[in-house]
Formats: C-alpha cells, sequence, structure tokens
C-alpha cells in the first residue's frame, strides 16, 4: 500500500462489549429468568493521535478499563472495530497480528499483581523481547535489560533482584520498563498510578511524561483522578455507564466543562487551593449497569433532564467549542455554559 | 481555655519482631479541642493509621503502646483494662473504617446493628433505639430510612453504606470520631457527598474528628488543623490554610509540590526523590534526611545526627532544624485568631 502514513495511530470504531452474566441454564429454566446482558462497553468510537495521550475518565462501572482491554486485544470486541495504523485488529492473523502487538503494551494499575514473583526482574524484562522474537538470550538482551532498567531509573543491578525486593513505585518502574522492553509505540496504561502514594505517583507522572518525549510514545491512559489526567493528557473523553459523553482538549474539558456529568465531575474535585469554591456534590449514584436508564444514561442524576432526554439517546456531536458532546440539553442549548477560569 | 478534648502526648507505638522492635510511631504528641477536625495526612507507612488505632483501643497485638499518655476527657485512657476501654468506644469516641463493607457485618441488617450499638451505650428500650436509628439514617441522607432499615449491607451501594457506618458512629452520639480514610474507597462524587454530610454532622453534633487520610484534597475541604506524619514522626502541624499555601517542613513542600492540580499547567511535578525508609531502617536524625534538599543548609550536619522536635516555623510547627533559629513570634492571641479565621475559611 502507497497509502500516506496517516496521523492516526489509533481508531477505535462504535466498539461495544457485552458479557453474559445470566445465571447458569438450570436454574434460568427453573426460576423463568432470560439472559442477563452486560453492557460494559456500549458503542465507543474515538482516535488516538500519534504521540499524544488521550485519556479516559469515569467513576468506578463506567467501562474504561474494558475500553483498555479491548484496545490491548485482551478481550474481543462484540461490535465495531479497532484500527491500528490502519489495519484491522479482528483481521490481522499469524505474523502480521504478532508484529503489531509488539508495537503496543499495557502497564496495569496494581504492580504487587501484575508481576511474577517467582521471576528475577531480569527475566521479567526480557520476557516481550523474546516472547516477539527481538532478541536471543545472551549478553546483548542482559545489556538491553540493563538499558531499560537505567531508562526508567532503576540501577542494572536490580535485574538480579525479586519483585518483592521492591516497593510499590520501584514495581510501577520495572512494569514500565517491562512494556517498554518490545520498542513499543504505543502504551496502555490502566490506572498506572492509583495504587502509588502521592510523591511517588508525581516520580512515575514525570517519568511517563520524559519516556514519551524522548521515544515519542503515544498513550492511553486511563484514570479515575481528574487532577492527574488534567496534568497528562492532551485530550480527554469522559465516559458514563458504557458510553463516551465527551471529548476534548484538556485545555477546554476543565476550563469549559459542556455535558452535565463532565461539569459535576468538575466540582466535585477537592479544592486544594481552598478557594472557597462552591461545591455542589450531585445527588444519586451510578445506576445498575444491568438495568440502564432509557434515552441519555445520566438523566436520572441530570439536573437538565426533560422529556426527549429520557426517551432519545444523545449521539456525540462536535461543538463549536471544540470536541464533542452527547447531550440533547447542549444540543439544544438549554444549557449554560459554565467558564471556568484556568 | 478549656482544656483539649484529647491529648496525645509522646506516643510510641511499637511491633516486637523476631529480628528485634520496630517503632511504628516514635514520639508524636498533638491534641483535639472539642468540636475540632484535625486532619492526619501522610503516605502509607507514615503511622498514621496506628495512631488513629491506638486512641481508640483497637491496636492489633503484636502492636503496643510502649510509651505516652493519651489523655481523652481529663482522663488517661491509653492503659485501662479491655472492659473500661470497651465502654468508652463508640459510646464516647465512634470510629469510620475505610471499607464499609467490612465493617458492617454482612449477616444482620442495618437496623440490628444500629440499635444493638445504641441499647448498648444508652439506656433506651428497643422500641426507642429503633426510631433513634431511622432518625439517625435520615440524617445520614438514607431515603426511605424506615422501609431500608430492614435491608442487609449488600443491599446497599458503596456509598450508601459508608453513610450507614456513619450513622453508627454517630449512634451514641460521641464526642469524637476516628475516621480512618473514609472516603478513599469512593468515586469521586459520592467523595464529595460523604465530605460534605461529615462536616455538616460534626458541626450540628460538635462532634470533634481525627480524619486520617492520604488525600490532601479531602483535608483541605473539611479539616481545621493537620498533621503531616512522616516515617512514624509528626513532620508538621499546624492550621490547615497554612499548611497548605505555606508549608515549611521541605517533606510537606516536596508533598503538595507532588500532587497535580488541575488548571496548574506545569510541565512536570516536583518530585521527592528516594522512597520513605522501612521501619527497620529509619536513619539517625532527622527521619527524612537522606531525600530533603535543604538538608546542606543546617549548618554542623545535624539533620544526621540529632532529632529535632516540633520548632514553630512561620504560621506552623514544623520537626526541621532550618527553623531552629526562629522563636515563637506570634503571640498565643494572635494564634487564636488565625485559627477562627482559618475554622471559618474552611467551614464555607
Amino acid at each position: 500500500m502507497n497509502q500516506k502514513k496517516s496521523n492516526i495511530l489509533l481508531d477505535v470504531r462504535d466498539v461495544a462489549k457485552e458479557f453474559d452474566v445470566s445465571k447458569p441454564w438450570l436454574n434460568r429454566i427453573i426460576e423463568r429468568q432470560d439472559k442477563q446482558i452486560l453492557k460494559a462497553v456500549d458503542g465507543v468510537s474515538f482516535t488516538i493521535n500519534r504521540g499524544e495521550t488521550l485519556s479516559l475518565v469515569g467513576e468506578s462501572g463506567c467501562g474504561k478499563s474494558t475500553v483498555a482491554r479491548l484496545v490491548c486485544g485482551l478481550y474481543t470486541p462484540s461490535r465495531g472495530s479497532i484500527h491500528f495504523d490502519g489495519v484491522d485488529m479482528a483481521e490481522a492473523e499469524g505474523d502480521t497480528l504478532r508484529k503489531l502487538r509488539a508495537r503496543f503494551q499495557m502497564i496495569f494499575q496494581d504492580p504487587y499483581a501484575s508481576l511474577n514473583q517467582r521471576w528475577r526482574v531480569g527475566k521479567i524484562i526480557a520476557e516481550p523481547i523474546l516472547v516477539h522474537g527481538l532478541g536471543k538470550p545472551g549478553s546483548a538482551l542482559n545489556k538491553r535489560v540493563g538499558e531499560l532498567l537505567t531508562q526508567v531509573g532503576l540501577s542494572p543491578l536490580d535485574a538480579e533482584k525479586f519483585p518483592h525486593e521492591f516497593s510499590g513505585g520501584q514495581r510501577q518502574r520495572v512494569s514500565i520498563a517491562r512494556a517498554l522492553s518490545s520498542n513499543p509505540e504505543f502504551l496502555v496504561c490502566d490506572e498506572p498510578t492509583s495504587a502509588l502514594d502521592v510523591s511517588v505517583q508525581a516520580q512515575i507522572l514525570n517519568l511517563m511524561k520524559d519516556l514519551q518525549r524522548e521515544f515519542g510514545l503515544t498513550y492511553l491512559f486511563i484514570s479515575h483522578n481528574l487532577a492527574v489526567v488534567s496534568h497528562i493528557s492532551n485530550r480527554v473523553g469522559v465516559m458514563y455507564l458504557g458510553r463516551l459523553v465527551e471529548v476534548a482538549d484538556t485545555n477546554r474539558i476543565f476550563t469549559m466543562p459542556l455535558h452535565p456529568y463532565t461539569q459535576m465531575l468538575q466540582s466535585a474535585i477537592p479544592d486544594l487551593k481552598m478557594t472557597g469554591k462552591q461545591r455542589t456534590p450531585v445527588a444519586g449514584e451510578v445506576p445498575n449497569p444491568l438495568t440502564p436508564p432509557t434515552g441519555c444514561a445520566f438523566h436520572p442524576r441530570c439536573p437538565h433532564a426533560n422529556e426527549r432526554c429520557k426517551r432519545e439517546r444523545p449521539e456525540m456531536i462536535d461543538h463549536p467549542e471544540g470536541g464533542q458532546v452527547a447531550c440533547h440539553g447542549v444540543e439544544e442549548k438549554r444549557i449554560n455554559m459554565i467558564k471556568l477560569a484556568a | 481555655m478549656n482544656p483539649p478534648l484529647l491529648q496525645v502526648k509522646n506516643l510510641r507505638i511499637e511491633f516486637p519482631t523476631r529480628r528485634g522492635i520496630l517503632v511504628a510511631v516514635d514520639d508524636i504528641s498533638f491534641d483535639i479541642a472539642a468540636g475540632e477536625v484535625l486532619g492526619v495526612v501522610g503516605e502509607s507507612g507514615a503511622g498514621k493509621s496506628l495512631t488513629g488505632a491506638a486512641v481508640i483501643g483497637l491496636l492489633e497485638p503484636p502492636g503496643r503502646i510502649a510509651g505516652g499518655e493519651i489523655i481523652f476527657n481529663g482522663k488517661r485512657i491509653d492503659n485501662l483494662p479491655f472492659e473500661e476501654i470497651r465502654k468508652i468506644r463508640g459510646r464516647e469516641i465512634g470510629a469510620i473504617f475505610q471499607d464499609p463493607l467490612t465493617s458492617l457485618n454482612p449477616l444482620y441488617t442495618i437496623g440490628r446493628q444500629i440499635t444493638e450499638t445504641i441499647e448498648t451505650h444508652l439506656a433506651l428500650t428497643h422500641a426507642q433505639a429503633r426510631t433513634r436509628a431511622i432518625e439517625l439514617l435520615n440524617e445520614v441522607g438514607i431515603p426511605a430510612a424506615d422501609k431500608r432499615i430492614d435491608h442487609y449491607p449488600h443491599q446497599f451501594s458503596g456509598g450508601m453504606r459508608q453513610r450507614v457506618v456513619i450513622s453508627l458512629a454517630l449512634a451514641a452520639n460521641p464526642k469524637l470520631i476516628i475516621a480512618d480514610e473514609p472516603t478513599t474507597a469512593l468515586d469521586v462524587s459520592i467523595q464529595a457527598q460523604i465530605i460534605t454530610l461529615l462536616k455538616k454532622l460534626g458541626r450540628e453534633h460538635g462532634t470533634a474528628v481525627m480524619l486520617v487520610t492520604h488525600d490532601m484534597g479531602v483535608i483541605a475541604e473539611t479539616a481545621d488543623r493537620v498533621a503531616v506524619m512522616y516515617a512514624g514522626r509528626i513532620a508538621e502541624i499546624g492550621p490547615v490554610a497554612d499548611v497548605i499555601h505555606h508549608p515549611q517542613h521541605p517533606y510537606t513542600i516536596g508533598l503538595m509540590g507532588a500532587i497535580p492540580n488541575v488548571g496548574d499547567n506545569n510541565e512536570r511535578l516536583a518530585q521527592i526523590d528516594g522512597s520513605m525508609p522501612r521501619l527497620t531502617a529509619i536513619p539517625a536524625g532527622c527521619a527524612f534526611n537522606p531525600r530533603c534538599t535543604r538538608r546542606a543548609d543546617v549548618p554542623n550536619q545535624r539533620c544526621t545526627t540529632e532529632r529535632p522536635g516540633l520548632l514553630p516555623a512561620g504560621m506552623t510547627q514544623a520537626a526541621c532544624w532550618l527553623h531552629a533559629g526562629q522563636s515563637g513570634k506570634r503571640s498565643e492571641a494572635e494564634n487564636e485568631k488565625k485559627s477562627d479565621e482559618n475554622r471559618k475559611m474552611v467551614s464555607v
């Protein structure tokens, strides 16, 4: 193909993931129940450009981690397609798929569970290199492992140690070194700092930014912490009950949130500067995803909801201020824009 | 001036192990006035939860109080026999823990758990206790409390469960509540609701709160004063606005810089290199000295040899030799005025 290299690295189109959470067959027959389908992700579309960081934020159960796993190929989508660098992941197979797989890696939340405690750190970091056939055991590989450890701020001598000899932050550095070992372009980071203390979190976020600059990495960053997201990302997608409700540049999202849910999240951020900002805690909780509300999933908690919101599901529409929003109220200009000072 | 509600003097908590004694909390002192919210903040392993557990007499063996005194309402409580502390716990000092699912018994309805607490501590009949329980549930914002009272914990969502736990802590109208990471397991929107609730109830009942958390944001919104802990010691203590805006201890300064803030477009966060020392290897002198960037500014390498006590520093007190030269410049009256102002600011 002579196609010019497009700037879009990852293109996710209308992806959905459903989980069958029904009771066993016999129980269903006896108790006369239908199959129960949980729509963890329900029609999500976004793109990520080369070298940028897109963050997905939302509360627990909104499907953000499921999106991360779909993108990595840990789940297969129930609907929709994921294109990585122009190649449809569902259609790639064999050698093409393996080559593609080497180009993206994942960093997980819990640095205690995601490292094999019986392996030495050197072996953990070398594994992707060996699996993808990018190197053979020997001194060159050991040297490469040493380099990777240095890059993430550890010592090459640490390759001989076991994970339990490290603190949480150091383990997360090992996870990052492992993710970098196959020279990926794209990293999916699922809450990489949520299990860490703030001072360690600052170290890891700085490290991730440095690595991005050095290797031109692209990140899909999943987090529930809006302050972290505002610090690390170029663009932000806000998820609610399996759907994206708003995607825009970080600056726009944080200075002029349009969707009522984004506005609510915004006002829920603890105010460290103690400006005496009025917090308006929104009543209610995330509904059960097994029985999502009709129409706009946010309508039971939304102060601006009307009949149309209860009936009709809003689609993502481009907004003149930039980005996309899925909200009838915004579309009809019923909702006042809140402009926040940066 | 009234004596403070809770005084902790030179508290030391130890864990005897085969390899020697670990000192998890080392010589800390603070007090809480009636109706005041004291935030205790620190990173994991700083000893903040242990301090809370010690106050309420829930230190798990082999952990033990190895020194110091805890004085509650003018009475020493750290050396009371088990039965005596049991009477105080729940009645005069309530507790809220991080995980609302594990602090409720899954086999009993929440109504039974709340009425049990009420009947244990207050002289009420069963029917009265039930009415009081419904009142409490209403007060913490549980809709249809008269029906929900007969539900089991699993029928509540995380935020609702935490409300139930708060109502349990309030059941006997205690004078002090120890809240250990009450919002950590909750989503941000629920977190905001719970913080607002805690503040409101604390004010209405005049309950003092010792709020243990790692989240500076929660402290900023809730506390009157804050104690910053590091490696089992208090690094800095003072009115919350002063500690946040003008921190004096190098650790607090680093910690504040490390917190990402919406709207700050810094390319990099300030970072404190290294990590908190293990309890087996706490450095001599100031526990923070190996990571401290200001160590060279103190003459005679005092930081590595001599442990600093809390010294007056700006508007706060910091355990740092950088402030050794300063004497307490402000008079007591000014202090009083200042902390009143802070209280107003925070309760807005």
